[in-house]
């Protein structure tokens, strides 16, 4: 498929420290477990039982396992994929061996069924999650590509060409430096919308960004930043907050004719990145402007993408401000 | 020839001062001078009519009230400014513009780009417009705008006077005006009333050959008994309207369903 071939998907070991993976992988074997004792048990009383002894049998190399993941994830995520499948299931299978031994007594069956048992169901887990990524990979490219599209306003554009020959004659200095910052705003928004980028990086880039609407909106753009309790190492997906800060100037302040504050807002709270954008709310009825939404989901989606259901993205109206709030994992560099 | 006057509308400081320097660079070929500069739509209305502008450099993304409804509102008054649009992208408009080959500039400007325009506004100033240019320039630009106005607008002593379309209770056409109806007062307008229905059919439903009233402010139906030799018929009761309006017979089917259930 040459979809596939122009878009390389990479293979990775799922992100085991996920908690959507692991709810997956928890979810998985335990319906893998009831379905064979389904099939196997003809009568219906002695499903539950047997269940039991087979949970109390399978759960806790399958717990133990996971948590070995867990702390080791970073490291697996470097191994290249079949290595790093191999080294999962033989993890399982030792794990499996260690509880037979333990409680071999009570087991309904023999060791060799025991971790034949195992390593299919592993192997079926690790088959699942790749085909959940692979089938997210073809949205990741398009998501990309809807990135782009929203991104490069082309009102933004042309309007901040216009600002800086506006300067070149009285102040070619300020000039320079604004089309060095569109320089730099535009190789952001033209890389990889795939690729986790620091923190750091995303704000010097919004920052870079606020200067050039500062230019051209004057006093009518007033910006509050609150970094100081932001985590400039954490890790989070390209182009995540410039959108969302484009948005509050190109809704919040633009259509307004006073002065409109914007506050960006980073903070890491226990092993929490919360960021909040807040722009004015402007009535709709005074020159509403489409496509936010759009954005928000565009967004959204990406987040999702990294970490699975473990990011929050919220948009609502509170009193005269429109905030948006985004929750992710704090992950340092791998 | 003399200096043509012009009015800037644009809300980004540093796009005023570009077209500025762009006339001034310009100026040996053609004099201008700029009378009047604005950073807000609802300010343009206000203060452009006693600039004695003859062209109007307009952006038409603006905040207060954006360029193209503006420009509509200027074609009320008479000696109103020439219009050209200055924007930076709006694909839409754009592409209106050029069906209508009315006069606009893309951001970043080029000199010779503005000169040949300013040119053809000399042109057409040193004419005298015709009132039919102006309406047909009204009606371009209703086709262009693609959203409902917020505002009607009124000649009042060569003045703009603007009235919210929400505070619109009812309108009546009479001969060749259309009055509007406000909780406040009225104000004449000289628009077709089949226009206004069609630019605004969401918020106004026709009840007579000669009326539309907003569908919000209908309070109830009231039958009128025949007197007088009239037929009876029902006429519609709206809020903070003393005066009953008659639903003709033609259009009483589709009125009826507008009232909201539970307020009969």
């Amino acid at each position: 498929m040459s979809s596939i071939r122009q878009n390389p998907f990479p293979e990775a070991l799922p992100d085991f420290r996920n908690l959507g993976v692991t709810a997956r992988v928890l979810i998985g074997v335990n319906l893998l477990a009831l379905l064979a004792i389904l099939l196997s048990e003809p009568g219906w009383g002695n499903v539950l039982n047997t269940y039991v002894m087979a949970a109390s049998m399978f759960e806790p190399p399958l717990l133990a396992s996971l948590a070995l993941f867990y702390v080791g994830a970073p490291w697996l995520l470097r191994l290249p994929y079949w290595r790093g499948c191999a080294l999962v299931i033989t993890v399982a299978l030792t794990a499996a061996a260690a509880t037979h031994a333990l409680l071999g007594a009570f087991a309904p069956v023999g060791l060799a069924r025991m971790l034949v048992l195992t390593a299919l169901a592993s192997a079926l887990m690790l088959a699942y999650l790749r085909l959940h990524m692979r089938a997210y990979s073809p949205a990741l490219g398009e998501a990309r590509l809807q990135a782009l599209q929203a991104r490069i306003r082309p009102h933004f554009l042309f309007n901040s060409l216009n600002a800086v020959l506006s300067l070149i004659r009285h102040d070619p200095r300020r000039a320079e430096r604004t089309l060095e910052d569109l320089a730099d705003l535009f190789r952001a928004l033209m890389s990889d919308g795939r690729s986790l980028v620091r923190l750091a990086d995303e704000i010097n880039l919004i920052e870079r960004y606020a200067a050039i609407e500062q230019l051209r909106l004057g006093d009518r753009l007033r910006m509050s930043w609150d970094l100081d309790s932001a985590p400039m190492d954490a890790m989070l997906p390209a182009l995540v907050l410039q959108p969302l800060l484009e948005n509050a100037v190109y809704h919040g302040v633009e259509p307004g004719t006073g002065v409109g504050d914007i506050l960006v807002r980073v903070e890491r709270r226990g092993n929490r990145v919360l960021v909040r954008i807040e722009n004015p709310w402007l009535q709709p009825g005074t020159q509403t402007r489409a496509g936010n939404h759009m954005a928000l989901d565009n967004i959204r989606e990406r987040l999702m993408l990294f970490f699975d259901d473990e990011a929050r993205l919220d948009a609502r109206v509170e009193g005269t401000r429109y905030q948006v709030d985004i929750d992710i994992p704090y992950r340092g560099r791998a | 020839m003399r200096e043509l006057r012009i009015f800037i509308a644009d809300d980004e400081a540093p796009a005023r001062g570009r077209l500025k320097e762009l006339l001034a660079d310009i100026g040996g070929e053609l004099a201008t001078h700029v009378v009047g500069e604005s950073d807000n739509g609802l300010d343009v209305i206000d203060r452009l009519p006693g600039s004695g502008a003859q062209v109007l450099l307009l952006d038409i993304q603006m905040p207060g009230m954006g360029g193209i409804e503006l420009a509509r509102h200027l074609c009320v008054v008479e000696d109103a400014p020439a219009v050209i649009f200055v924007t930076a992208h709006d694909r839409h408009a754009v592409e209106a513009f050029e069906l209508n080959a009315l006069d606009y500039l893309m951001k970043p400007v080029r000199a010779e780009r503005l000169a040949a325009a300013l040119r053809k506004c000399a042109v057409a100033v040193a004419a005298g417009r015709d009132a039919r240019g102006v309406h047909e320039q009204a009606r371009r630009l209703e086709r262009a705008a693609g959203a409902p106005r917020e505002f009607f607008s009124v000649a009042e002593r060569n003045r703009i006077v603007l009235v919210p379309v929400g505070e619109v209770l009812f309108l009546k056409a009479e001969l060749k005006y259309v009055t509007l109806h406000t909780g406040a007062g009225e104000h004449l307008i000289e628009e077709p009333l089949v226009s206004i229905e069609r630019e605004f059919g969401e918020r106004f439903v026709r009840v007579h050959r000669n009326c539309l009233v907003a569908r919000e402010a209908i309070r109830g139906f009231e039958r009128v008994a025949d007197s007088g030799g009239d037929e009876p018929h029902w006429s519609v009761v709206l809020e903070g309207v003393a005066e009953r309006l008659p639903v003709s017979r033609r259009l009483w089917p589709a009125v009826k369903g507008v009232l909201p259930e539970g307020k009969a």
